[in-house]
């Protein structure tokens, strides 16, 4: 056998012991169990692929099978060879008496969407190095494949950027401690590779920017009270040539830093107050006849921005307000839905968004930072992601969707229980069969699985009454 | 320098007899620290008052830059508004790690919470592992083996709170929430009828057998002796009177004692005798609304906890409607913590007024504080901090400072200052808002 692929290595230690594992036969002669013991599992992959990145073409299907003449995993990748150790290892289980077993299996796996994320927010609340590494760990656990990672915003600035390295400085809560450093950046990129899941970093612009202001003079438009300025600050200035050299340089940045073919750029909740209030804003846009039309401006600042990104060989995810605002997007763009009601039903956005042939991400039902009493995860997993009006080629282009962890009220104090095992329902909803609604049977599994979160160390909060063998206990 | 510390009632003091040793719903908190050139000291009539005042010094210690610490001159004189000051925990719809309830003990004297109101068992399971009946324990647990407190357990949880000025208010709610009793006592729950038939499920305790009494007699005798404070707490709540309706028993019980088809008569009858019960192990008692709502015959000294917030009516009526028949009143109704809603919901908490209903000033008297209650249907060792800090510390300041002290503002960046210094001292305490501490919260 060959020495096991460091990505595969990584997937096995959470695995109770995966030697020595006897394998009852559930059926046969009645009234008598029929065991052999496996001494292991061969993992055959079809194509290698160790040190490359997953993407969103990675092909992660397998087959499983356990019986008495073998006990063997199949994948095309090594990313599916992942999908199907997650799977192994919760397929094993232990009798009262101590004993590791597997039953007889016979298991084709393949996601159903190929886009299953995760979106952290690391602006609002600071997240420890460990605190991400962890949820890398549990989302693999989960079979998601995307961590989408919204790392600046308003509030902060802890992105350690090495062109304009004052925007860390002036911009982070505490550029000593509540940073990440260029290593820190690699380790989440390499430590989520292993687990098969890719990084689509979020620089979002030209809304939500404030924190850049302090390290970037001028990038922000002052607002305007009357013929003076207020003090505060808006969007991005999009009247500015500084700022698209600006953000050539900075994109160029993240580009390289980045592996992933895709980068987020955000383009949500454009305030125009700021904008409108601004006599050099006003006059841009006399200038370029934009009229009374924001929407023009905002349309005008992100075409050019997302042609800078596509020549450096990027694909990219905007949030909806950019086709909303009939922003001209290249047709690769893939446009994520956010919002419940506004301007439509997030049903209805899934349904323009297509029909203008854009691949869609669904988020809007997912928001698990929206937190209520009771069990909520039932919402989340009813959500069917298909159901809109349009046709199959349609329909083929929703690429799957991602769970939001915003981190307003959010930090690593809870985010662990908040997170698990909600955010499971969204992973199951994402790579399962559409037929798979029971909420009954999800129960069962989803309680069962949080049980065994628990005893991987996990801080997973209960779905409802009840108990696990072992409490979760702080050490 | 306005002070920065969570909570000073800034009252003139009152003097009051000396109390030691044993901890009391009368124990005086009241305390004076003085911090000057000359001399750096706390007095207190009792030591209760003394934990206070050094929780309270605790907090007005800062750090420099350079990593000197200081306290700045300081002259208080602190007391509470509320003599009970409570947080609920519920041990029955999930079992509490024994850590997890001395954990919060802690963080409860941070917050000067001086009663523990421990919710120990429900429908759900029986952790409590009594010895007079040890198979309630045995058949009643989630996992007898690992899902119990013995009483041990019991004993540490109590003198735990004792040190740190807390009393334990034990409640064991009947005749309703206890189906788990049921494995463990054939014949004490009510057999529910489908038409003639027992249909296999069970219902409320039953109040139409003497064994019922005597089973009662005997478990409150227990109860009496491991549980120190004056007070139990006795439930009485959500009595679901469908399963009592279809016994035929229950229903030659009433027609004997001539209730007609009013089953109030038959829970007051339950309850009044259980509450007798108790009193003659002279231990005083505290019920849910419904006791008084239901118009249970209780003794004047009964307190009763308001936990229902619009029926039923609105709970401040409610509060009216207690005080003005004389009862002692409790407030929870505004503050069931394990009600999560997405935003900064301790504003709401905080910015409740216990005494914001009509009555006369000596009805006022009558609402001795609140409790915080964190319900189980939903929370276990895992979620339990942060769900409860720094929200339940809102609670604790309306119910210790004074009447005045409302401003949302002052209060935040105290409360926010608080929750970053329990960081320090390791509580996994949530934030309140967009922002960071020095140092952020990682698990080692």
């Amino acid at each position: 056998m060959a020495p096991v692929h460091p990505n595969l290595r990584a997937a096995l230690h959470h695995l109770p012991v995966h030697l020595p594992i006897p394998v009852p036969r559930q059926f046969g002669r009645a009234g008598k169990r029929h065991m052999s013991e496996k001494n292991s599992l061969v993992i055959l992959v079809v194509t290698p692929g160790c040190d490359q990145f997953p993407s969103l073409e990675s092909v992660e299907n397998y087959t499983l099978t356990v019986n008495d003449e073998q006990c063997f995993l199949l994948s095309e990748t090594v990313w599916g060879a992942l999908r199907g150790l997650e799977t192994f290892s919760q397929l094993v289980w232990r009798s009262p008496e101590g004993t590791f077993y597997i039953n007889k299996t016979e298991i084709e796996d393949f996601p159903r969407f190929p886009h299953r994320g995760l979106l952290l927010d690391t602006s609002r609340h600071y997240l420890p190095l460990a605190s991400i590494l962890d949820t890398l760990d549990v989302m693999a656990y989960n079979k998601f494949n995307v961590f989408h990672w919204h790392l600046v915003d308003d509030s902060s600035f802890p992105y350690e950027s090495f062109t304009f390295p004052n925007l860390t400085k002036k911009g982070s809560y505490n550029p000593a401690t509540h940073i990440y450093t260029a290593q820190d950046v690699k380790k989440v990129i390499e430590y989520a590779r292993l687990r098969g899941i890719r990084v689509l970093a979020e620089f979002d612009t030209p809304g939500h920017t404030l924190s850049w202001g302090p390290g970037v003079p001028g990038l922000l438009t002052p607002c305007y009270s009357g013929s003076h300025p207020s003090g505060t600050f808006g969007p991005v200035n999009p009247a500015l040539n500084n700022t698209y050299e600006f953000m050539s340089t900075f994109f160029l940045e993240i580009s390289s830093v980045f592996p992933d073919f895709y980068l987020h750029l955000g383009g949500d909740e454009v305030d125009f107050t700021c904008w409108k209030s601004n006599p050099d804003i006003q006059a841009f846009m006399k200038k370029k006849g934009f009229g009374e039309d924001f929407k023009k401006l905002e349309s005008f600042y992100i075409q050019t921005l997302l042609d800078i990104v596509s020549a450096y060989g990027k694909g990219y995810v905007v949030w909806q307000e950019v086709f909303d605002n009939k922003v001209k997007v290249q047709p690769d763009t893939v446009i994520q839905i956010w919002r419940e009601e506004m301007p439509v039903r997030y049903t209805k956005e899934m349904e323009l968004v297509t029909s203008a042939g854009f691949r869609a991400l669904l988020s809007a039902p997912w928001y698990l930072n929206h937190i209520t009493y009771g069990p909520d995860w039932k919402n989340i997993y009813m959500v069917e992601p298909l159901a809109f009006e349009g046709s199959p080629e349609q329909k083929a282009l929703v690429i799957g969707g991602e769970a939001c962890m915003w981190g307003e009220y959010v930090d690593s104090t809870n985010l662990v229980p908040r997170l698990w095992p909600r955010a499971g329902a969204v992973a199951e909803r994402l790579w399962s069969n559409k037929m798979l609604t029971n909420l009954d049977f999800a129960y069962k599994r989803l309680a069962h699985f949080r049980c065994e979160l628990l005893r991987r160390g996990v801080q997973a909060q209960p779905l409802s009454v009840g108990y696990c063998d072992v409490e979760f206990e702080q050490t």
